[in-house]
């Protein structure tokens, strides 16, 4: 089981939260076409690295996290707040 | 098997047991083998218990397998494959072969572990596996037929012809196979369950003498720590070696002083579950038992910050012919039993061993006044065998066994020479083991520790660091009671230090001296005629394993799927490296380069009402209920369970239609009320909502008035449909969404993803309010006489307050919210109050309503009424079907962005075929429909052209309506197609109307 360091609640389980897919995908503009946004649906690495992902504290304080997880042994090595992580991401 | 090959022959000499000479009476001490009142057991409190039919006596203390032992009891049960013989061969949880039914008070449980499984007065134990008796099994010709019977058997010889399996091989082969019987009968009160989380600072595993120094250590240090150990009482090897018990009394008596520690007995870890969880199963005594209300295992989930594997090391055996026969056994169990028991596994007993530490049991046996009939060891000369010699014990060095004879235990013992030459023939009744010691390395696997081979132990060690952990004494290959302490410590040391606290506090007393030991020499396998196991549990031979590296199952884990190897309970803890090693030469290669088989949690047999806990029944899930829940109960409800909701279902206690539609016809004719609290509700405010609600919806919420609400529809990103429900806008920048039962917890996470990726910049707050308010609809004809005079100061007249609008308000005397809403196509209102005000306003209206012959309906008749007018439920809402499947397509608009608004578009989600909403009647009005039921053209009977998803008998209508997905069922209006439901042998004429058969033109609600 995952125990996800909350940056609001504490380490918390798994359990109390809901998996949202990949934060390595940012949902296109609107008029980026069927492309775009088969691609942002449908199409995903499957890294045996560290992978980028949302997390949603449904059961805590229901703030979407990006925690930062290596798919091989489950190490999470950063979780922060989507807004966060998003401006990050803009900015760069 | 008879008969004893070979002239050279050691005489048994005289078979009087030792106890002959003792000063202890044979009875006080329960059993004829038992010669000391061993460490455990208590020769105050004699037991009976019940074996095979058979009345025997233990002692308190026992396990069922020491008690067997101590009555002689050699044979416990018959093999997996062959049905041979079998006995005890360890003492502990590792034990393949001693699993026995257990007869109690609630029915037969198999595959108890006889070697951990305690004596109780009047226990009742069966034999497993054997038929019709243990002595007499019939099956055990499949023994004579071994070699017809090859790994793989299965699968080579049971393939044709196909029918065959099912109705002829697999009845045979499951009877014939297996482990144990299952009650036919579960009984209905199973023993209470329950599970306990935990959460420490250090999970010691493990309480041997490495444990108990690091725990000492750690407890000193104020941290908060749990230490478990699967055996009866801590102390691990301490516990069969008398220079260990002052030291470990010592340490016992100190760590009750640090209130942060806790040691859990009988306590097994299960498994290493990632980031710090584990699971532990605690085995309660028969007095704790008692207390807890016959509570029997308590599971616990342990949370550790860090975790210090200190579980030791497993004894491991060789394969020989014969290896499996009952009296050979594990030379630490045969030191265990004498120890921990009192009780000689032999009147004379030989010993193969390659190593020094083994020569425990030889050293203990001759101070027990035990005559060893000798001891066979690979190796020349040892250390510890020219000690057993000055002790008198005749050593056979550079010699191996090479046979086990005796009708139905171990009556000889064939010595070979390393090249295969026979030296001559031991008489001896037991033959003890040892192959080594394997470090019991399956929790640090499972917490990502690699190994690495240790060629002078032949063993695979693992790390000595893991994540969030440390990994100490025969855990990871260092041997010796004094050795692995110190080990244990450092590991603590270092721990202490991870955790930032200083581990400068008292250390143990100091633990007396290892003995020096000589080096083991590898010994897997001794070549030689006849079945050699190495795994006794799943009947494994040596030479099943080279035929699977033959037949190309050179990979372990391939190899291990063909013969079974280390499957079920043993999962390789006696033989798995042997096995390994087996294979590995075999197939030419060194042994690092097969490897060992992956150890998966659980670490031994858990119940499944242990792993249930008490979430069992009613309490499996928890249980939602309305605001009315009383109140609908006293009224005669039936309840229905939709997710996780308890609903009034109808206000009947009998079942069938006619209560239903009573309840209908009333909305269609003056009015009903039902309680919708179930819906979601979320409500969404600020700056941006209407923004916000522009971008969910498929529709435009931003355009809607203050004091209006909208039918909406949202999608998933892939363009399906996520769900439909009005919305309101109770003030500028105030909305309140409803969203269908099934998939409130759906949509609220949907919004908030949305809200804090997708859009994060907007002001928006999000607050899910479905528990907070109670909704109520009152639907029919009468509805605005019904709520008029309790609405105070509002007009509900059709310009006042028209079709679609929303307020809020006093509703008797309540503060509340008006909806002129419609689920039912009547004239109708939907009410919401607070939830704890629900009952004022439930009763003041049907107070209100009793001149209109007002009554409540519940989930049937709505649904009655809602497949009448076409609504949709879930049962549409599928998750397969687009706006335009469900005839909706007009309310996605054509300006801006919305989720799925890109992916809708895609030509297969809008092809003409695709499955789309209408509504049927059987051609034939006395016929009905059913849910699920295929439709198709008479002419084509097996081409499916959809499904009925809704059906009822009508109220409005003569007959059955219903609603079905059709392929192209626009097109399709006023055709005739069959539905047929093959389950049922149904076949019905349908007509195919529009998807709003009552009212199409809105003209009921707007009234």
């Amino acid at each position: 089981m995952l125990r996800i360091p909350c940056p609001w609640c504490g380490v918390r389980d798994e359990s109390e939260f809901r998996y949202r897919g990949d934060a390595t995908r940012l949902r296109p503009s609107a008029e980026a076409g069927i492309d775009a946004f088969t691609a942002y649906v449908y199409q995903r690495d499957n890294p045996c690295d560290w992978h980028s992902e949302w997390w949603l504290h449904v059961a805590g304080c229901r703030r979407l996290l990006r925690v930062v997880r290596h798919t091989l042994t489950h190490e999470i090595r950063s979780v922060e707040p989507a807004a966060d992580a998003l401006a990050a991401e803009r900015a760069r | 098997m008879a008969g004893v090959p070979g002239k050279l022959r050691f005489s048994l000499g005289s078979r009087r047991s030792p106890i002959g000479a003792s000063a202890i009476s044979r009875g006080a001490l329960a059993g004829p083998a038992r010669i000391s009142s061993g460490a455990l057991t208590d020769p105050s409190r004699p037991f009976r218990f019940r074996f095979d039919g058979r009345e025997l006596a233990g002692l308190a203390g026992d396990t069922l397998a020491s008690a067997l032992l101590a009555n002689g009891v050699r044979q416990v049960g018959r093999s997996f494959k062959y049905h041979r013989p079998r006995g005890i061969v360890t003492a502990g949880p590792e034990e393949p072969c001693a699993l026995v039914d257990v007869i109690g008070s609630s029915g037969r449980e198999p595959n108890w572990i006889a070697t951990t499984l305690p004596l109780q007065q009047g226990l009742v134990a069966e034999s497993q596996n054997r038929w019709p008796t243990l002595r007499f099994d019939l099956r055990a010709v499949a023994d004579r037929l071994g070699r017809f019977l090859p790994a793989g058997f299965y699968y080579k010889t049971f393939m044709t012809p196909g029918w065959a399996w099912e109705r002829l091989y697999e009845p045979i082969i499951r009877r014939a196979a297996g482990l144990g019987r299952l009650a036919a009968v579960v009984p209905v009160h199973a023993d209470p369950a329950e599970t306990v989380h935990e959460h420490a600072d250090v999970l010691i595993v493990g309480a041997g003498t490495c444990g108990l120094a690091a725990a000492h250590r750690l407890g000193a240090a104020g941290l908060r720590v749990i230490l478990v150990d699967q055996d009866v009482a801590a102390g691990g090897g301490t516990l069969l070696d008398a220079r260990w018990s002052s030291w470990r009394k010592s340490v016992c008596a100190a760590l009750p002083q640090w209130p942060a520690l806790r040691c859990l007995t009988r306590t097994t870890l299960l498994g290493a579950y990632g980031h710090g969880v584990f699971g532990a199963l605690e085995t309660l005594t028969p007095q704790e038992s008692a207390r807890f209300g016959g509570l029997r295992e308590r599971l616990h989930v342990i949370r550790a910050r860090q975790v210090l594997l200190a579980s030791g090391a497993l004894e491991r055996l060789i394969a020989f012919p014969g290896n499996d026969m009952p009296g050979v056994m594990l030379a630490g169990a045969g030191l265990s039993y004498l120890k921990r028991y009192g009780v000689a596994v032999g009147r004379r007993p030989a010993l193969f061993l390659n190593n020094d530490e083994a020569y425990e049991a030889v050293f203990a046996l001759a101070a027990a006044g035990v005559q060893c009939a000798g001891v066979i060891d690979p190796r020349p000369d040892s250390r510890a065998a020219a000690r057993a010699r000055t002790l008198g014990v005749a050593v056979h060095g550079g010699a191996m066994v090479g046979a086990v004879h005796g009708r139905r235990e171990v009556e000889t013992v064939t010595i070979i020479e390393p090249d295969g030459r026979r030296r001559f023939v031991l008489e001896a009744d037991a033959l003890l083991i040892s192959g080594g010691y394997t470090p019991a390395s399956a929790l640090a696997t499972q917490l990502g520790a690699t190994l690495a081979w240790d060629e002078s132990l032949a063993a695979f060690i693992p790390d000595a660091a893991v994540a969030a952990g440390r990994i100490a004494g025969g855990a990871r290959g260092v041997f010796g009671l004094a050795a692995a302490a110190r080990d244990g410590d450092a590991a603590a040391c270092a721990i202490a230090a991870e955790l930032g606290r200083a581990a400068d506090g008292a250390s143990c007393p100091e633990p007396p001296p290892d003995a020096e030991a000589s080096p083991l020499r590898a010994l897997w396998e001794v070549r030689a005629r006849g079945k050699a196991f190495v795994d006794l549990q799943n009947d494994v031979t040596a030479d099943d394993i080279r035929l699977a590296a033959q037949e190309g199952y050179e990979q372990l884990e391939h190899m291990k799927r063909y013969t079974t190897f280390g499957m079920a309970t043993d999962q390789g803890r006696l033989g798995g490296l042997v096995g390994c090693a087996v294979l590995a030469s075999a197939r030419g290669v060194p042994l690092p380069e097969v490897g060992l088989l992956r150890a998966r949690p659980f670490a031994q047999p858990i119940p499944f009402a242990a792993l249930a806990g008490p979430e069992v029944r009613e309490h499996y899930r928890p249980r939602r209920r309305l605001p009315l829940h009383e109140w609908h109960e006293s009224a005669g409800a039936t309840f229905v369970t939709t997710g996780l909701w308890l609903r009034p279902l109808v206000y009947a206690r009998e079942s069938g239609w006619s209560p239903v539609l009573d309840e209908a016809r009333a909305v269609r004719k003056c009015a009903g009320l039902t309680d919708v609290s179930t819906l979601g509700k979320i409500d969404v405010q600020g700056s941006d909502a209407a923004r916000f609600l522009d971008l969910i919806y498929a529709n435009t919420f931003s355009t809607l008035a203050v004091g209006r609400a909208r039918y909406g529809i949202m999608l998933r990103e892939d363009g399906m449909l996520l769900d439909d429900g009005t919305t309101s806008r109770l003030a500028p920048e105030h909305f309140l969404i409803t969203t269908t039962t099934a998939n409130s917890t759906a949509v609220l996470e949907h919004l908030e993803f949305h809200l804090q990726s997708t859009c994060a910049a907007l002001d928006v707050l999000l607050t899910d309010v479905t528990d907070q308010w109670a909704q109520f609809a009152l639907a029919g004809p009468r509805s605005r006489e019904v709520v008029g005079p309790l609405v105070h100061g509002l007009e509900l007249s059709n310009e006042a307050f028209p079709f679609m609008a929303a307020t809020e308000g006093l509703i008797a005397g309540v503060p509340g919210r008006l909806f002129r809403i419609s689920f039912s196509g009547e004239l109708a209102y939907e009410i919401a109050v607070p939830a704890a005000q629900a009952l004022t306003v439930w009763s003041a209206l049907l107070e209100a309503g009793t001149r209109f012959d007002l009554r409540p309906y519940g989930l049937d008749a709505l649904n009655t009424l809602r497949i009448e007018k076409g609504h949709l439920t879930t049962a549409e809402l599928n998750g397969n079907t687009t706006a335009d499947d469900l005839g909706l397509q007009r309310l996605l608009k054509k300006q801006g962005d919305f989720i799925g608004r890109t992916l809708a578009q895609r030509a297969g989600l809008n092809a003409a075929e695709r499955l789309q909403l209408v509504g049927v009647r059987p051609t034939d009005r006395s016929e009905r429909l059913r849910n699920g039921s295929q439709l198709v053209a008479r002419e084509a009977p097996d081409v499916s052209l959809g499904y009925l998803t809704s059906a009822t008998p009508s109220v409005e209508f003569e007959g059955w309506v219903g609603l079905a997905l059709l392929s192209g069922g626009r097109q399709r209006l006023g055709q005739r197609l069959l539905a047929c439901s093959p389950i049922h042998k149904e076949t019905v004429e349908l007509q195919i109307l529009g998807s709003h058969m009552l009212d199409p033109e809105n003209a009921r609600v707007r009234s």
